[in-house]
Formats: structure tokens, C-alpha cells, sequence
């Protein structure tokens, strides 16, 4: 139940997505983001659908699942088409044609303000989207190992990485675990009458607190216990340490590769050569 | 209190590639003053059927409105748990669930105030401070603990199998009909085991009705146990007594569960040629042994 709210992210699939590099997949979101930044007209913004359209389907997600990215920020898009339709007033018209649809007092809209907030909408969300597949299609332990990867030439200025790194799997790693917890304790207070999700205000303060107080000593017990575990392994982070799953390119990394550098570089262009701006 | 459970099925995260089938189609009826057992290998879905028990999983709704098909039903007592308009505090007062770990549920400052909260959480109107007292100095009893020097100490500073009862204090304060536990030995030293059986006796003797219990613990269930139910990856094999159940060694070591040291002694002897036919408890089979008198092998 709780899970399925925050960190049921990860889907879990084999296909040509989920089995790209994982380092890979963080720097061609970068990417795309930077794509979606540089495109500033339909065509390109097209292209940038485009590309994504075919991750997704290449990454065999349901489309329940990607829209479900967008509607956690669905009070966003809308907020943004609203504002944008009613206060965007343009000062040139490109479409020819009367640039003023509808006016009502200050609010005014017209056809380039549809455009626009429909541009901005769809940017919106090819963000969103594309940043969801991520962690749909990576597993957090790729997404850390991938991320620790990626930060390794800071060890040059000796800032500590590989610390970065593990504090974050093991925190990635504690949520499922104090989820269920929280479950379980929530049901042992609730058959002991607790009213955690009914009752007065008073009363179920009193009940998150009956929840609160053991989660919080089993979420400590648990840190001292992992760490004399390590301990007792004579655990000492980075320099020496091997991995058990080296990263590794594979034939597929290319072909994602010169997709994406292709997008780019047709967004690049377009954005110095505009084919039909906005 | 009766039990009626009827093709009931459970799955978790339905509808997600997580989904893990923990019930499947299980049928039990537990008679009011039963001391039921149940068993199975660990993830059999024993502790799952337990939490519909007191309502904290329900029938998932999709079933209510397919129930003319698949007719799950669970009735407790007068309570009709497909029901929307069930009272599930009402019927959580009458059904005690202590879960397994229990002592990892405490929270007071002081055992009085760790075994008054549900005292106070289903009391009709707020109890006064003598009537708290007077039920919370009974269950502390109940439980075999010296109410006078315990009732300020915070419930931390307790030791493990003190801790326990406390949280087992916390639950049957209430005085609940049926009391459901969920591998309540589990962690504890021999001496804790045993001690914790005994209290179960004692509280089936004097203080709820009935007792439905999860354990692992086979001499304790063929100790005390009126019947027993079997679960195997969601479904109940047997429903059977010790006596009965036991018989079928074979099958219960197949199915990764233990046989009673008294069910082994039998199959040890039996290889010998000595047939003993007991109910699996020490007492009735010291003295069938003994009634064979004195025949070597
Ligand atoms: N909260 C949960 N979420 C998902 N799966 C669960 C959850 N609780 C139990 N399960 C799964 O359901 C099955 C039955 O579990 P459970 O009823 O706890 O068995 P038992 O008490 O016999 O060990 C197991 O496969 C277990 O992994
Ligand atoms: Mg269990």
C-alpha cells in the first residue's frame, strides 16, 4: 500500500532500455534535457517526442505507468497552460491573422498564447516522462553505481565519492525496509485501537506517534547494526575495493548513443537556424 | 465467537509485477473455545490470514463485487467482514492481535501508560484513572508480572521476554474474546518459549475464550493445541487434530515443516517394531510406553 505510492519506481522488465549502461543513461538524460531546453520550436520539440516515443517502447513500460509520471505534476502542466494563455501577450504575430482571440478585462487570449502554453505543456512533460524512464527502467543500485562512476574524477580534489555513493544506495536501500515497518507497526497500533486514520486531530497525533517512536528506534537499531556489520568486515570504503558488477559497454550503448547525438544535433541546428519559429 | 473463513484469497500488490499470491482459496472454521494452531513453512500466508481476522487486510473489493462467484466470505462472531459497514473498532476490541516481534510496537514512557493505550483507545467514554489502573494492573498480572514494580519503568529498560508480555499485556487488556498471536515464541530462549506457552494456557484458562495461535513450535502445538491447520504456499492442507495430524509425518516433512519430538520417538520406535499409537503428547506417551511395560527391542 505505502509502497506503491513512493518506490515502486523501478519496473521491472528486460528489454534494449533497461540494459543500457546505466552512466550512460544519466548522461543522455542530461542530454535530452539540455535537447528540450535548446528546442524552441515544434519541429524540434517533434524530434524530441519523437525519440522518446521509441524509448519508451523500446523500454516495454506501460503507458499507465509513463502517463502516471505526469500526473504527479498535473497541477503543474495546468497551472502553466492557464497562466500562459490568459498573460502570454505577444508583441509579434507570425501566423498573420488577429493576434487578439478573446479579452476580458487583463486576461486576454491569443493564438500565440496557445501555442506557447501548448509548447510549454509539451515540454513539460516529455521532461517528465523522460525523466521517469530513468528510474523505471534502473534499478537505484545501477542508478548509484552509475552516479558514483560518473563523479570519480572528483576524487582528484579528494572529495569523497565513494562515501557519497554508499550513503546514498543505503538510504535507496532503507526505504522498502522502513515502508514495511511503517506498515507493519501502523497494523500493531491500529489493533490496538490507535485511530491513525480516523478521529479527532488530538487523537491521531497521539496515533503517529505511537507509529513514530518505533520506527525511529528500529531505523537506529538498524544504522548500528549495519554498521558494525561493516565493521566486523573490515569495511574501509573506496581505493582498494573491487566491484562485483563492473559496468560494462555493450553493443546496444552505441546505437543509444548516436540516436541521441543525432537528436542534439539536429536540435542544435534548429536552434540556430530556426525552421518555423514560434 | 465463531470463525468462518470461505474461499478466501489474498494477493499482494494485485496488479503489479510484484504481485505475490498469499492466499489462495483457504476455508477454515474455528469453533468459539478452540485453542487453534496454525502452521506452515515461513511466507505460507499464515500471518496473512491472521490480519484479516481483525479486519487490518480486507477483502480486496474487487472481490465483493465478483462475490457471488468466488464467494469469499469472513464472518467473526456477529461480524461480517465483506461488509463496508462493518464496525472495525468494535470488532477489534473483540479480536486481540499480537503480531509477531510485539515488542517492537512499544512507544510509553512507563508500562502503565504502554498498556492503558488500548485500554483508553476503546473505551466508549474516557475511563477515570482508577478504572485504567485496576485493568492495566489486571493484564500486567495476567501476564505474570509484578504490576507494583513495574508500572513506572520505562518498558525499555525491560528485558526481552518482559518486553513481550508487556506488549502481550497491551493487547488483552481489552479483554478480547479471541486472542490471535502471531509466532509469539519466536526469539525468545527455551525458558522464554516455555513461558510464554504457559501464559497462553493460563490466558485460554481465564481470560479469552479462544486462542488462535501461529507457531513453529510442534511439541508446543501438540501440547496444547485443540486442532491444527496446515498452510502450504496459501492453502490449507489439513485441518486436523495433534492427535490425527502428526500421522502424517511424511507429508509434513515434505512440506518443510517439523514433526513433535514425541511423533519421533513413535516413528523411531516404530522402526524397531514397537508400534505406540498416542494423541503426540509427553504425558499420553510416557504412559503408553510405560504400558507396554518393560519389552526390550
Ligand atoms: N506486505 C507484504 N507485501 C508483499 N508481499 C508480502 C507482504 N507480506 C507478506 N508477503 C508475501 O506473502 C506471502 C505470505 O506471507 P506471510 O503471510 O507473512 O507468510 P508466513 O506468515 O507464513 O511466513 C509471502 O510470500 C510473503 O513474501
Ligand atoms: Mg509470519
Amino acid at each position: 500500500m505505502l509502497k506503491d505510492v513512493s518506490f515502486g519506481q523501478y519496473y521491472p522488465v528486460k528489454s534494449f532500455v533497461h540494459n543500457l549502461d546505466p552512466r550512460l543513461k544519466i548522461l543522455f538524460l542530461i542530454g535530452y534535457i539540455v535537447a528540450i531546453f535548446l528546442a524552441r520550436e515544434f519541429l524540434a520539440l517533434g524530434a524530441c517526442a519523437l525519440v522518446l516515443i521509441v524509448a519508451v517502447l523500446c523500454a516495454r513500460i506501460p503507458l499507465g505507468k509513463v502517463l502516471r509520471a505526469v500526473k504527479g505534476i498535473l497541477f503543474l502542466v495546468i497551472f502553466t497552460a492557464v497562466v500562459n494563455l490568459f498573460f502570454h501577450s505577444g508583441d509579434k504575430v507570425y501566423w498573420g491573422g488577429e493576434p487578439v482571440l478573446w479579452q476580458w478585462k487583463i486576461f486576454r487570449i491569443t493564438q500565440e498564447g496557445i501555442i506557447f502554453s501548448a509548447f510549454l505543456v509539451l515540454r513539460l512533460c516529455l521532461l517528465v516522462i523522460g525523466s521517469s524512464l530513468l528510474t523505471y527502467t534502473t534499478t537505484p543500485v545501477a542508478l548509484t553505481d552509475g552516479i558514483e562512476s560518473l563523479l570519480s574524477p572528483l576524487k582528484l580534489i579528494r572529495f569523497p565519492v565513494h562515501a557519497l555513493a554508499l550513503i546514498m544506495s543505503i538510504a535507496l536501500r532503507f526505504i522498502p525496509i522502513l515502508l514495511d515497518e511503517t506498515e507493519r507497526i501502523m497494523n500493531a497500533q491500529k489493533a490496538r485501537g490507535a485511530c491513525i486514520d480516523s478521529g479527532n486531530l488530538f487523537r491521531r497525533m497521539k496515533a503517529i506517534v505511537s507509529v513514530l517512536i518505533p520506527l525511529l528506534l528500529s531505523a537506529i537499531r538498524r544504522a548500528d547494526e549495519l554498521g558494525e556489520a561493516m565493521d566486523a568486515r573490515c569495511y574501509s570504503g573506496g581505493n582498494a575495493r573491487t566491484k562485483y558488477k563492473k559496468l560494462r559497454l555493450t553493443w546496444r550503448d552505441p546505437i543509444a548513443f548516436s540516436v541521441l547525438a543525432a537528436l542534439i544535433a539536429g536540435v542544435a541546428v534548429m536552434f540556430v537556424f530556426p525552421v518555423f519559429p514560434i | 465467537m465463531r470463525i468462518v473463513a470461505e474461499h478466501l484469497s489474498y494477493i499482494y500488490n494485485a496488479k503489479s509485477p510484484f504481485a505475490v499470491k498469499a492466499l489462495d482459496d483457504v476455508s477454515l472454521t474455528v469453533e468459539e473455545g478452540e485453542f487453534f494452531g496454525l502452521i506452515g513453512h515461513t511466507g505460507s500466508g499464515e500471518s496473512t490470514f491472521v490480519q484479516h481476522l481483525n479486519g487490518l487486510l480486507r477483502l480486496p473489493s474487487s472481490l465483493k463485487r465478483r462475490k457471488k462467484k468466488d464467494g469469499a466470505t469472513l464472518t467473526v462472531g456477529e461480524f461480517d467482514l465483506t461488509s463496508k459497514k462493518t464496525n472495525f473498532r468494535a470488532l477489534r476490541r473483540k479480536v486481540g492481535m499480537v503480531f509477531q516481534y510485539p515488542e517492537d510496537q512499544l512507544f510509553a514512557e512507563t508500562v502503565l501508560d504502554e498498556v492503558a493505550y488500548g485500554y483508553k483507545n476503546f473505551a466508549e467514554k474516557r475511563p477515570d484513572r482508577e478504572e485504567t489502573e485496576r485493568a492495566v494492573r489486571e493484564a500486567v498480572e495476567a501476564v505474570g508480572l509484578d504490576y507494583e514494580s513495574v508500572k513506572d519503568m520505562s518498558p525499555f529498560d525491560l528485558s526481552g521476554g518482559q518486553k513481550r508480555r508487556v506488549a502481550i499485556a497491551g493487547v488483552i487488556v481489552t479483554k478480547p474474546e479471541i486472542l490471535v498471536l502471531d509466532e509469539p515464541a519466536a526469539g525468545l530462549d527455551p525458558l522464554g518459549k516455555r513461558e510464554v506457552m504457559e501464559l497462553l494456557h493460563r490466558l485460554k484458562e481465564s481470560w479469552c475464550k479462544t486462542v488462535v495461535v501461529v507457531s513453529h513450535d510442534m511439541d508446543e502445538i501438540a501440547e496444547n493445541c485443540t486442532r491444527v491447520a496446515v498452510f502450504s504456499e496459501g492453502r490449507v492442507e489439513y485441518v486436523l487434530p495433534p492427535a490425527e495430524l502428526f500421522k502424517h509425518t511424511e507429508e509434513l516433512l515434505r512440506l518443510g515443516l517439523d514433526i513433535p519430538l514425541t511423533a519421533k520417538l513413535v516413528l523411531a520406535l516404530k522402526e524397531r517394531g514397537v508400534e505406540i499409537d498416542c494423541d503426540y503428547t509427553a504425558e499420553d506417551f510416557v504412559s503408553k510406553v510405560l504400558a507396554r511395560g518393560g519389552r526390550s527391542c
